[in-house]
Parts: structure tokens; sequence; C-alpha cells
């Protein structure tokens, strides 16, 4: 009988074992470092010394700045894009859909490093996009090297990449919404536009949550794009909370600062994540 | 009413086949240029069609990063870290949906708020513990660290909440032991939950880049995501060879996708989608 109460352990063990290990573990570990300071290993106890220095420190001020600024404009312009297309390819005049969504969807496939590398050889200054907008009789846009169109590539890489995925969560989404709905707003006159809007939209709204808070955790954590595509350039324009704490971390081996700007991106996820539920009114 | 209907509807395919278009040409365009010289992807007008120079970019890949060897690289971190982190994750979601046990729903909360901290926040401490059992730049530092991957033990759960309990219990009074009941009646209907999850693990691995980048100091270690952006951060860097890189990179997870496209995507989903 004894025995018996063992068994769920058995099977939960390994997982609590290797969780607690290399999860928990760090976890505590990376809260008590945020608390410290020194390089490498030669760490003493400073308090807040660490909080406050970050307050002051203008490269993080720009990070955090970097980060919000793609958040606000990414996410939404994601979001909306990813609504529409999923709506679109819904259309029940639509063939060939099973095509449209393998294409739609085959960026979220794709390594960020890989993608990040083929959009910064593409938006270089002699690259296919400027040779294409220069033939066309345009200015050539300076992508990587000025600071607001760096953070305009990120926002086009990144929207490129995550499109298709939220619009496979919409399309599922979309199956449950009622085709009487559609039929009698039709019926009244209502356009697609408003049929969007009013239907679509509303009816949406809690996989339109998921999906935003999903993407803001992804934006907040943002290192692989910035790392590859722009080198967090220039001039730190497209330097991330996630970027400046690997350079802390590893290249500046001050790994008590390092752990405080995690903790500042554990603190803005919770925190970003409760006000989407606030503003939304947790329905669920 | 009618011609109305008919432009709608040629517009939606336009809009589609632009999106689309969109959507693929970064692929083309990646492929175009393993095939090319380096200075063919900066011409006007642009390098559209495939050149002769796949082999030459290739051959000169293997020489800066070692393809083959990036190749094994990724593949067997990625796959021992499947086939372990899937099993290990079952296993946990097993006894969390079919057992009652003191703790269950302590331990399965704080896996579940363990999903809402950054990766960022692990990443020291792993680093130094890596440091001091001196397994930094080995294939462990990069399988072990997420092995109980919380997300994974979510999912799987949610799809064994579903499998009748009955079954269980019947197995058990006609005397079967638990992990014979486990491997031979439960694992074997769970096979579209157990592929979506294990594509999502190998996802998840094969793309990894920042613990990697931390963990992994030589050549002769990287995954493909480190060597690729090791290579492009060289000062002079050979395009046609990193476009080569990326392609090889990207081709079999392509291919992989397209055909297991309904798993892949309820894995890569998390089967959010039902």
């Amino acid at each position: 009988m004894k025995q018996k109460a063992l068994i769920p352990y058995m099977f939960v063990g390994p997982a609590v074992i290797l969780f607690s290990i290399f999860m928990a573990y760090p976890i505590i570990y990376s809260l008590i470092l945020s608390f410290q300071s020194g390089q490498g290993s030669n760490l003493e106890f400073t308090g807040f010394d660490n909080f406050q220095r970050l307050m002051s420190d203008a490269i993080f001020i720009t990070a955090l700045k970097n980060t919000f600024i793609l958040l606000i404009v990414q996410v939404p312009i994601m979001i909306f894009l990813a609504l529409i297309i999923a709506s679109l390819l819904n259309s029940a005049l639509l063939k060939f859909k099973g095509l449209f969504r393998v294409s739609f969807f085959l960026p979220a496939v794709t390594s960020l490093v890989a993608y990040s590398i083929i959009f910064s050889i593409m938006l270089m200054n002699d690259g296919v996009i400027n040779q294409v907008i220069s033939a066309v009789g345009l200015d050539r846009i300076p992508w990587l090297s000025d600071p607001f169109w760096a953070k305009a590539s990120l926002v086009i890489a990144m929207t490129w990449r995550w499109v298709g995925y939220n619009m496979v969560i919409f399309l599922a989404g979309l199956q449950n919404i009622p085709e009487e709905l559609y039929e009698a707003a039709s019926m009244d006159g209502a356009s697609r536009i408003k049929q969007f809007f009013h239907i679509t939209i509303p009816s949406l709204k809690p996989v339109i949550l998921f999906t935003t808070i999903l993407s803001t955790i992804g934006t907040l954590q943002l290192f692989d794009e910035p790392f590859v595509l722009t080198n967090g350039g220039p001039s730190d324009a497209t330097l991330t909370i996630g970027m400046y704490l690997y350079q802390t971390g590893f290249r500046f081996y001050d790994f008590g600062y390092a752990s405080t700007i995690a903790y500042v991106i554990v603190i803005l996820i919770a925190v970003m994540t409760f006000i989407q539920f606030k503003v939304t009114g947790d329905q669920e | 009413m009618k011609k109305n209907k008919t432009m709608k509807k040629i517009m939606l395919y336009v809009a589609l086949v632009i999106g689309t278009l969109v959507s693929l040409f970064p692929f083309y365009w990646a492929a175009i240029g393993a095939t090319n010289t380096s200075g063919s992807m900066f011409t006007q007008p642009p390098t559209l069609l495939p050149g002769s120079m796949l082999m030459e970019n290739i051959r000169n890949l293997n020489e800066s990063i070692g393809i083959g060897r990036v190749m094994f690289n990724s593949l067997f971190t990625a796959t021992v870290y499947t086939v372990l982190a899937l099993f290990i994750c079952t296993m946990a979601a097993y006894a969390f949906a079919k057992f009652n046990f003191k703790g269950r729903n302590t331990i399965f909360t704080i896996f579940l708020l363990s999903m809402m901290v950054p990766y960022h926040a692990t990443i020291i401490p792993l680093f130094k513990m890596m440091a001091a059992l001196n397994w930094l730049n080995t294939y462990q530092a990069i399988i072990l660290p997420n092995l109980a991957y919380p997300f994974a033990i979510f999912l799987m759960r949610q799809n064994l909440l579903a499998f009748p309990t009955s079954l269980i219990e019947a197995a058990r009074i006609d005397g079967a032991g638990e992990w014979k009941i486990f491997f031979r009646i439960v694992l074997p209907s769970m096979k579209p939950a157990l592929a979506a999850t294990a594509i999502f693990l190998f996802l998840y691995q094969w793309n990894s880049f920042l613990w990697p980048l931390v963990a992994l100091s030589t050549t002769d270690m990287y995954t493909f995501p480190v060597a690729l952006s090791t290579l492009f951060g060289l000062s002079r860097i050979d395009y046609g060879q990193v476009m080569a890189g990326v392609t090889i990179a990207t081709i079999p997870i392509i291919i992989f996708f397209l055909l297991l496209q309904r798993q892949f995507i309820s894995g890569m989903l998390g089967s959010a989608v039902k």
C-alpha cells in the first residue's frame, strides 16, 4: 500500500528534480545576485544599489525606451495584419486556402537568427530592397544606418516573422464565430469592413488578448533580432533590454547588475500582463 | 451586383497573392544568394536567377564553420533534447493528470508560474553553475537546462486529462504494473499530442540562440544559430557563404514542416488551437 503512494512521485520526480536544479535555483539565485555587485565572482551585497544605478543609467533607459517603442508599434501592427489576413483567408469564396495558409505560416518556422541575417542583407544600403526602391525612382532608405529606420527595419522583420503565426491562432478562433452573425449583418446592409470591426474583433477578444500577451512577453525579452539584424545600432537606437543584459553579463561580466536587469524584465512582464488583463476586463 | 462580387473576388486574390510573395520572397532571396557571388546580392537590377556558385559557396562555408560538424551539433542536441524532454515532461504530465498526490497542485502551480519568468533571469546563474561543473562548451550544457519544460508538461497534461481513467483502472485490476500501463496503454493513444509536443521541443532547441551563444565557445561545438551569427559578425563577410549557411540551416525544417504540417502547426502554437 505504501508503495502505491509513491507511484505518482516516480512519474513526476525527474521533472521536479531537473526543474529545481535548472530553473527554480537559477531564478532564486539571480534574485540574490541582483542585490550584489562586483566583477566576475568577487561579489558583495550592496542592497538596492543596482536598482538605483539602473534609474540613472542612460544606456539602460535608452534600451527600455527602445524596447517599449518596438512593443507599442510592432505588436498592434502585427495583430491587426494577422486579423485581416485571417478574415480574408476565412472568406467562403476563397480557393487554395491551404496553400495561402502554408505560405503565410512558413516564416514562423525559420530560426530567428536565420531570418534576421536574410533581412539584414536585404536591407543593406545597396541591398535588394533599396535597389528596387531606386529602380522605381525613389530615394534609397538608410534602413540600418538611421536610428528611426533601424527600428522600422526591426518592426518590418518581426512582423514578417510573426504575422502568420498569429494568423493561424485567429483562424482557429474564427471557426467558432457562427456564420449566422455575418449573414444577419449582411442582411442589415453592414459592409465587410463594418462586420470586421463589429463582429470579428469583438468575438475574437479573448484570442486577441492571448496573442497580445504572448507577443508582449516575447518583445520584452527581444534579443536575437536586434543582436543579428542591427547589432543594437546605430548608436544604441535598437539596443533592447535583453541585449543590454547580455552585454552587461557576458561582455563586462557584471553578473550582479545583469541579474538586476533580468529582474526588471520579470517585473515588466508581470505588470504588462496584469494591465492587459485589466484593460480587457478579465472574462476568463 | 454580380460584377461587384467578381471585382471583390479579384481584389481578394490580388491582396493574398501579394502577401504570399512578401512571405516567400526572403526564402527565395536566400536560396538565390546561396548560388551567386557575394556581390550579386547588391546589383542593379537585382540578380533574381540562380547562379553557378553554390558548390563554391558551400566549400567556403565548410572551411569557415565546418558544415558537417555544425549540422551534427544541431541535430544531436535537438534530437537528444527532444527525446529526453518528451519523456520527462510526459511522465510528469501523466502524474498531474491521473494521480492524486500530496503537493500536486502546489508543484503544478509553480511550474505554471515559471512560464512567466523570462529565460534571461536564469541565464547568469546557469552560466556560473556550468562553469563550476566545468561543463561550459559541452553538449550537456545545451541539453540539460530545459529538459523539464513547463509548457510541454502543461500541453501533455491537457491532452492526458481526456484519457479515460476507467481504462487505467481496468488495467490495474488486470494486474498490469504502473509502467506497463503508462507505456503500453496510455502512450500509444497519445501519438498526435506527442508528435505535436515533440515538434515544439525540437524547434525550441534547434532555434535556441542566447543560451548556446553564452555557453559555447569553440567553433567545433557551435549549433547553427551560433555559427551563422558568428559568420555574419565577421568584419569581412562573404554573403554568398552566409546565404548558403542560412539556406542549409533552414531547408531541413521547411521540408519537415511541409511533410507534417498539421502536427507542426499545433506543436508550434502549443495546441492552443483546437
